[in-house]
């Protein structure tokens, strides 16, 4: 085991190489081998995805866990006003700093959520939350969708009563239950 | 049967009507919910001397332009020839935000590049900035004389915008 770095290095010009050229016993050493070394850049992979996150994380104190928890989840509901589509809580941007701490700072003054919400919608406006409250002029935002699909469901609803009225009226050979599947 | 031609077309109109109105919409302009609203009450330390204390009131008696500007933000270099000008010609009385700089790098970069502000509000943490619903530098805020915000500017001022916007908001104030 000593020399297998040598050997990896002077034997095994890398990918290349293919396994079949060696006898039976060197191709297992060496699939050993690769897959060892394979192992240790998917680790190496796997921790470096970690480190990205660590590295952004500011030093905030937190009397306990749940102060932490309910910290990470307002911030995921407030959105960046710098980078739009990124929550404060995944945003770099230099604004979105100042907010997290901010936001720390009232929390740690005894604040509630709505408290801290208020105070940003009054500087930033209602843009600033993910979920905008439900008023007059956010109505069509939450309820658009289902008002089409209701419509749309009705208009579907309608298509498929009258064509199984007429359907029986129709010269159509087929039986009656043979033509409603037809009809999906 | 005429309410089956009819419909489609109505629906394809609407949501054309709804799509085309949105379009050379600038998403990253947002309404300003401070405009028309009263200043933002502030107390910070002068950046050219730490020893001055600015706040709203001893800011207020004249309309003003307070412009949000870092040592960090190249977009400021690019709007500084214009406020400079606009200052110099005694055409606007200009304030300074120096936002989440720090004071040698803001005192540095106003010698390298010129100093025309009358006064200079020092916030290195942002915090009036965040009263100010700031969220990149720079932008600029007209102050009316009683302390209220006309406009808020986001992004570098243009002469076009000086004339078009900032000149007449700032002379409509100072006549009675």
């Amino acid at each position: 085991m000593t020399n297998l770095p040598e050997r990896m290095g002077a034997r095994d010009p890398g990918l290349g190489t293919r396994d079949s050229m060696a006898g039976p016993r060197g191709s297992m050493l060496r699939g050993a081998r690769r897959s060892l070394g394979a192992l240790f850049v998917s680790l190496a992979l796997v921790l470096l995805a970690f480190a990205a996150p660590l590295a952004a994380i500011e030093p905030l104190e937190f009397k306990d866990r749940a102060e932490e928890q309910r910290y990470q989840k307002l911030l995921r509901e407030l959105r960046c006003l710098q980078c739009q589509n990124q929550s404060l809580a995944d945003s770099d941007a230099n604004v979105a700093g100042g907010l997290r701490q901010e936001i720390h700072r009232q929390m740690q003054a005894g604040k509630s959520d709505e408290e801290i919400k208020a105070f940003l919608v009054d500087r930033y406006g209602e843009f600033v939350l993910y979920r905008p409250e439900v008023k007059g002029g956010t109505m069509l935002l939450w309820f658009g969708p289902f008002v089409i699909l209701a419509l749309g469901g009705a208009a579907l609803l309608v298509h498929l009563r009258r064509r199984a009225a007429a359907a029986p009226a129709a010269p159509a050979p087929a039986s009656a239950s043979n033509r409603s599947e037809e009809d999906w | 049967m005429r309410l089956g031609a009819v419909l489609p077309l109505a629906v394809f109109a609407l949501i054309g009507v709804l799509l085309w109105s949105g379009i050379g919409k600038d998403p990253k302009v947002l309404p300003s919910v401070l405009v028309g609203r009263s200043a933002p009450e502030f107390s910070a330390p002068e950046l050219r001397d730490p020893n001055l204390t600015h706040s709203k009131a001893s800011l207020s008696g004249e309309p003003y332009l307070i412009n949000v500007f870092a040592s960090w933000c190249p977009s400021c270099r690019v709007e500084h020839p214009v406020l400079e000008r606009y200052a110099r010609e005694g055409k606007i009385r200009l304030v300074g935000l120096n936002w989440k700089d720090e004071r040698a790098d803001a005192l540095a970069w106003l010698q390298r590049f010129g100093d025309p502000y009358e006064e200079i509000v020092y916030d290195p943490d942002g915090r009036i900035g965040i009263d100010f619903g700031v969220t990149a530098a720079p932008e600029s805020f007209v102050i009316s004389a009683d302390g209220a915000i006309l406009y808020k500017h986001i992004g570098p001022l243009t002469p076009e915008d000086m004339e078009t916007k900032v000149l007449p908001l700032l002379a409509g104030k100072t006549t009675p």
